[in-house]
């Protein structure tokens, strides 16, 4: 069983914030193909097309038949704990940081031995458990052996928490409060435990329907945030830029038109104003703080949302100008991501398709509802994944993407979605 | 299989050590050149008669046994890098003596050195192997203690062994190491003192594990005439083995290479366990000592607790282990830690191991285990050494 975890006593503001030090991050092009699944929360291991050997570590060849036709293939992790040390030493760090720690090693059925972390709930040598790959504090896949069923508050346990960003217990920023994306914002981060949502507002005297009774919850605490404007986002960091541990931007324009629909470029500028100048502008403003206390202890600032689109992937052309700002979003959250990852803060980008809004009032359904977009972001944030592609749209988006761009580019400019 | 050609006529002589020191300023090189002197010293011969050369060190690195050449001014007809660890002196002493046997080398100088600085031995860690950089290294940075406890708490579990098991074979190197002027530990180990030691990677405690240094170990190889000629004290080759990889298929290490070709050892030899004087196994955890008297068949599969119980494993003692003290005791000076087992059998066979002696010594084993890369030891070897009759 896990123990719950409590509000930390205050911390003695004399004392130095402890710095950052990575677990090892270094890894082989090989083996990025695991951290490559793990960032969208799947374990997946090398399998080899030809004689169908499951092996680990990744490899070069198939260690069986030397075939280099090796795929990346989904696992269920169940295997036996066959043996499990606690270390009392470490030479790197972060560990030696969070000494004891403990470490598995675990034969899956399939086949692999594997050397993993081990949450606190497996219990001994023999046990049955269940693998999974979850991203370390380097941003690197990592394996972790759950045991079959977990309790409660698993989600607590020492170990895994430093492999996620659960919202429990911490400070959470929202930048816009007032689209219905914000408000579910809001609800499910309090669902999830958070201990404050700072709800942004860019235009108080404007009533937004819904926005009082959000702001209304004990949790929220409103304030003026205007992504357009540097002095209101780099004032707002100035207030609470030292306590925030998330940072989720939902903040956006989204006005539907191309090239030939509009004459001038201001409605094309206000989208970039927000979805990609507003980005620029929050992460200069955050960014350094959330990095400054990326090991403050147990509710240490953790993660950075972006909700971005699918339209970030491939341009949408009756939604021309919002793909392209989304796009830029997309290149920017990257850029942002390697800034953060020395510290250890995980930069996760959401791609949903369309959301049920105003904005997407003409497109057909499937749309996603705010509240399962909102969902989405607190399981991405417990999973502690980077990629998230939620509801049907983006999912079916995200496989003819990858399947081939130029096709998908094709079938939208003939005006499928 | 065809039969293999035989080890006769190869005299393995001029036992040497560079003393080892926990730190040390020096790089590789240095502790190569002081071995080679001594080489040369030791066996009264000019610099300019190696003509073989085999080099293994960790801390080498970026030179290999080619610029050790150019920085040593040797000019080789034979060369031979064994960047093998554990099981490098195994490896280089059956290289040198085929081309030695062939004609491709007239005196080989086996050579083990590394140095040890300050951060070395974590800076070696992450970038020891591929596996190691994504597999085993980001999971709690213990290096190989953790994959050594995996394996001895799987032991363990599975055969009953207890930590006093493994504390009888440190106690006994240890009481060995007492008479060994080199060896980097001074002071007497009790039983009670393993057993409180602290936890280092639980079951693995502190004298489990071998303390890094800087220093290094060399032998030179021959054929027996040219030895005899130089009026060096020698010893023949009598049996040889070698092993990668084994038992891949076990999730667990339990078992090493040994095990697969030790009938073909003692059947070079044509001895059986019973007739061996002494052991020098590799000793980089007790249990991989208590592996290797089951695997070269000094006892069965699961019995080396029981062995450990009964047998004293002194100089002195029934079976002799690690007459030296081996790397638990006298210190592990990287790859010299592979040749630890060779020149101290070639002493104890030559009459050189002083209070350390194991009397009327005839036959030694001495088994080399190096180089783990993910989550096994992958190579294998052992040697029979015979004093000339
Ligand atoms: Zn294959």
């Amino acid at each position: 069983m896990t123990m719950p975890l409590m509000r930390p006593k205050r911390k003695n503001p004399v004392l130095r914030t402890p710095q950052m030090n990575l677990p090892p991050g270094a890894r082989g092009r090989v083996a990025l193909g695991m951290t490559a699944a793990a960032a969208e929360g799947r374990f997946e291991l090398q399998a080899c097309a030809e004689c169908g050997a499951v092996q680990y570590p990744p490899r070069e060849a198939c260690h069986r038949c030397l075939s280099a036709d090796l795929r990346w293939q989904r696992q269920s992790g169940a295997g036996e704990l066959l043996s499990v040390t606690t270390l009392s030493h470490s030479n790197d760090n972060f560990f030696r940081e969070r000494l004891p720690w403990r470490l598995g090693l675990v034969k899956l059925d399939n086949g692999p031995t594997l050397v993993t972390h081990v949450h606190g709930e497996v219990a001994g040598s023999g046990a049955r458990v269940v693998v999974g790959a979850r991203l370390d504090r380097a941003g690197q896949a990592v394996l972790i052996a759950f045991p079959p069923e977990g309790s409660e508050h698993m989600a607590d346990d020492k170990v895994l928490r430093e492999m996620t960003s659960d919202p429990k217990l911490r400070k959470v920023l929202v930048t816009d409060g007032k689209s219905p994306t914000g408000q579910a914002l809001a609800r499910a981060l309090i669902g999830a435990g958070a201990d404050i949502v700072w709800l942004g507002h860019a235009e108080p005297w404007k009533k937004m329907p819904g926005f009082a009774e959000v702001a209304a919850l004990p949790q929220v605490t409103p304030v003026a945030l205007d992504l357009t404007n540097e002095r209101s986002v780099s004032e707002l960091a100035g207030e609470i830029g030292g306590k925030v541990d998330i940072v989720i931007n939902n903040a956006e324009v989204h006005r539907t038109a191309g090239i030939a629909a509009r004459r001038g470029t201001d409605v094309a500028r206000a989208e970039m104003d927000v979805n990609y100048f507003g980005l620029l502008r929050l992460a200069q403003a955050f960014a350094p703080a959330l990095k400054g206390r990326s090991a403050d202890g147990v509710l240490n600032a953790t993660a950075w949302v972006n909700i971005l689109s699918i339209y970030a992937l491939a341009n949408f052309p009756p939604h021309g100008t919002f793909s392209a700002s989304k796009a830029a979003a997309l290149s920017l959250a990257q850029c942002l991501r390697a800034e953060m990852r020395p510290a250890g803060v995980r930069v996760i980008n959401v791609f949903p398709g369309p959301v049920d809004d105003e904005w997407n009032q003409n497109l057909p359904p499937p749309k996603l509802a705010p509240s399962a977009l909102a969902a989405a972001v607190v399981r991405a944030l417990k999973d502690g994944v980077e990629d998230v592609y939620p509801g049907d749209v983006a999912q079916e988006w995200l496989a003819r993407w990858r399947e081939n761009p130029k096709v998908l580019e094709r079938e939208l400019a003939a005006g499928g979605l | 299989m065809r039969r293999r050609l035989g080890y006769e006529g190869v005299a393995v002589t001029a036992p040497v050590t560079v003393p080892y020191v926990r730190y040390s300023t020096h790089g590789a090189h240095w502790f190569i050149g002081q071995a080679l002197r001594s080489l040369v010293k030791t066996a009264g011969i000019a610099k300019d008669d190696i003509d073989g050369l085999t080099v293994s060190s960790f801390s080498l690195v970026p030179d290999t046994a080619v610029g050790v050449t150019q920085h040593m001014g040797l000019s080789p007809r034979w060369l031979d890098h064994i960047p093998t660890g554990g099981a490098s002196g195994v490896m280089s002493l059956r290289r040198a003596a085929r081309a030695v046997q062939a004609g491709d080398a007239d005196i080989v100088a086996c050579v083990a050195a590394d140095t040890n600085h300050v951060d070395s031995f974590r800076a070696t860690l992450g970038s020891f192997s591929d596996f190691a950089r994504d597999a085993t290294y980001p999971y709690g940075s213990g290096g190989p203690n953790s994959i050594f406890a995996f394996v001895t708490a799987n032991f363990m579990r599975r055969y009953g062994a207890t930590r006093e098991d493994f504390g009888r074979i440190a106690v006994a190197q240890r009481a060995n190491a007492l008479k060994n002027p080199n060896a980097l530990f001074k002071k007497p180990l009790s039983m009670e003192e393993y057993i409180a030691a602290r936890p280092i990677s639980e079951p693995i405690h502190l004298f489990d594990c071998v303390m890094p240094c800087a220093g290094a170990e060399a032998f030179l190889v021959m054929r027996e005439e040219r030895a005899r000629d130089l009026g060096l004290p020698y010893v023949l080759v009598r049996g040889a083995i070698e092993r990668h990889n084994a038992f891949a298929d076990d999730p667990v290490m339990e078992r090493g290479g040994w095990l697969m070709d030790r009938d073909d050892l003692y059947a070079q030899a044509g001895a059986t366990p019973a007739d061996v004087d002494f052991l020098q196994p590799y000793d980089d955890y007790p249990v991989i000592v208590m592996l290797q008297l089951e695997d070269l068949g000094f006892c069965g599969k699961g019995e080396g607790p029981a062995f450990v119980r009964t047998q004293r494993l002194t100089h002195d003692g029934d079976l002799p282990v690690n007459t030296s003290g081996g790397q638990l005791s006298a210190g592990q000076a990287g790859a010299a830690g592979g040749f630890l087992g060779m020149t101290e059998a070639i002493r104890q066979l030559t009459g050189q191991a002083g209070a350390r002696s194991v009397p009327a010594a005839r036959l030694g084993l001495v088994s080399g285990f190096g180089m783990v890369t993910f989550d096994r030891c992958l190579c294998t070897g052992a040697v029979l050494l015979g004093s000339p009759s």
